[in-house]
Parts: C-alpha cells; structure tokens; sequence
C-alpha cells in the first residue's frame, strides 16, 4: 500500500509555509536560518516523493545535493551572525541595515 | 499508512514550535525532532540512504552547529528579541502571504496525478544503487558539490578567523 505523491507534497506545502512565514516574522538570525532550513526540508520531501513516483534515483541524489549545499549556507550564515555578535551585544536583524538600499 | 500521519503530526507541530519559540535553544530542539520525524518519511519513501543522512549531516553536525554558535554568543546576554519590532506592521501581511502562498500550493497538490504505482525495484533508495548513481550519472554534480564545500569553508576561515571586524 502505497502512500500517495498527492499526500506528501501536501506535507511539503504545509511544511515549507510554516517556513518562509516563521522567516518573515521573526527577527532573532539563528532562528531565522532555522525557518530556512526548515525550507530546505520541505524541498527534500518533495523531491524524495517524486522519485518514488517516477521511479528514478535522480530526485533523491538532488535531495543529497540539497542536504550538501544546506551545510555550506549554515556554515556560512553562522559565521556572518559570529562576526555582528563580536560587534553587538544582541542581534536582531533590523539594525544590521547598511547594506539597504 | 499509520506511521506516515503521525510522522505528519509531529512535523508539523515542531516545525511551528520552532519558529514560534522564544528560546533559540528549544527551537534547535524542536528542529532536531522534526528531522527525526523526517527521516521516517524519507523511510516511508523508501529511501534509506537519505534518512540515515538527514540523521548524520542534519541533525548531528548542522545542528551541532547551531547549538555550538548559540551556546557561544548567548553566555551573558540572550540574543532574544527585546523591545517592540519596528516592522510590526509586517506581521499581519507576511501571515496573509503565508496563507495565500498555502492555498495556491494546496491548489496545484489537488492536481497532482497519483502514481501509478509502479512496483519499485528491490534496490531503490539502497546505500549500493544510490552510490552507483552518485558516482557514475551524476558524477559532475557530486563534483560541484565538493568544490561548493571548499568555497564556503574558505569563506567561513575568512570571516570568521579575522580578529578586528570593521563594518
């Protein structure tokens, strides 16, 4: 018994909303990249479904690839959020600002 | 069928609890779970490779990291969000965005084809094929990958080894 593709990918949805509206409300940087990574994850899964749909391995090395490049953005972001940390005492996203156009 | 619901259940609710905690720390928490969770439906998709992936590279080092650099830069002062926002008139539009977004995605879900159901190999999702693949087919995108990890370690090294930040 299959679970249908229809049923994970509305898991996606949901999971990838919660997301990019936890990105857009919140103002605290670590908890920001966690609403990305959150994203990321909602991606995986649809990907995942899609190659048992299709029946190809190709959806899930792209999800490995995914997982891959997530790690390169948390490293990254992590350190941009060390760096305003050593200048700030406290962080929220709002008054790194300088770079607005 | 059973294990995939309450695999559903639970992302979803952690995946709220992360982004409405206060504390960081019971975000990461919460997010730990909701990967634990998301390996079982990698499983359910018979995916095994992935899932013990998600659980080594997610929720062992990424969130070893985020627990790192949250224990590193809270020892004195909690970098929780302190006094009003002054985008506080984002929140309603960025919850009615959200809810749009859900409905225009419930609404191409609804029209999606169901699989046929196709019998899958034996070895689909197995450590064995999915290395074949990897290293045969897709071998210039496992190449990419690699040089994008020496890019951002490079670029972590640069940003973070440096002693005086001025910006």
């Amino acid at each position: 018994m299959q679970i249908p593709v229809g049923d994970y990918l509305a898991v996606s949805a949901a999971l990838f909303i919660t997301g990019a509206v936890g990105f857009l409300l919140r103002r605290n940087p670590i908890t920001m990249l966690m609403a990305i990574e959150l994203m990321w994850n909602a991606g995986n899964i649809a990907f995942a479904a899609f190659a048992r749909s299709f029946v190809d391995m190709s959806g899930q090395i792209f999800v490995f690839i995914v997982i891959t490049v997530a790690a390169a953005e948390a490293a990254i972001a992590l350190a941009i959020v060390v760096m305003v940390f050593r200048r700030r005492p406290h962080v929220d996203v709002d008054d790194i600002s300088i770079m607005r156009g | 069928m059973v294990l995939f619901w309450i695999c559903t259940v639970v992302l979803l609710l952690t995946g709220i609890g992360v982004i409405a905690s206060r504390q960081p720390v019971h975000s990461v928490i919460g997010l730990i779970v909701n990967f634990t969770a998301l390996a079982v439906v990698f499983l359910t998709l018979s995916a095994d490779f992935l899932a013990m992936m998600q659980i080594i590279i997610y929720a062992g080092a990424i969130l070893v990291l985020f627990l790192f650099v949250i224990t590193l830069l809270t020892v004195g002062n909690e970098p929780v969000e302190r006094g009003p926002s002054r985008l506080s008139f984002q929140t309603a539009p960025s919850v009615a965005a959200g809810l749009a977004a859900l409905a225009l995605l419930a609404l191409g879900v609804r029209n999606a084809q169901p699989s046929a159901g196709i019998a899958l190999p034996a070895d689909f999702g197995s450590v064995a094929s999915f290395g074949l693949q990897l290293l045969t087919t897709h071998l210039f995108a496992f190449e990419v990958t690699a040089f994008i990890l020496l890019v951002a370690v490079i670029g972590v090294v640069l940003m973070a080894g440096r002693k005086e930040v001025r910006f």
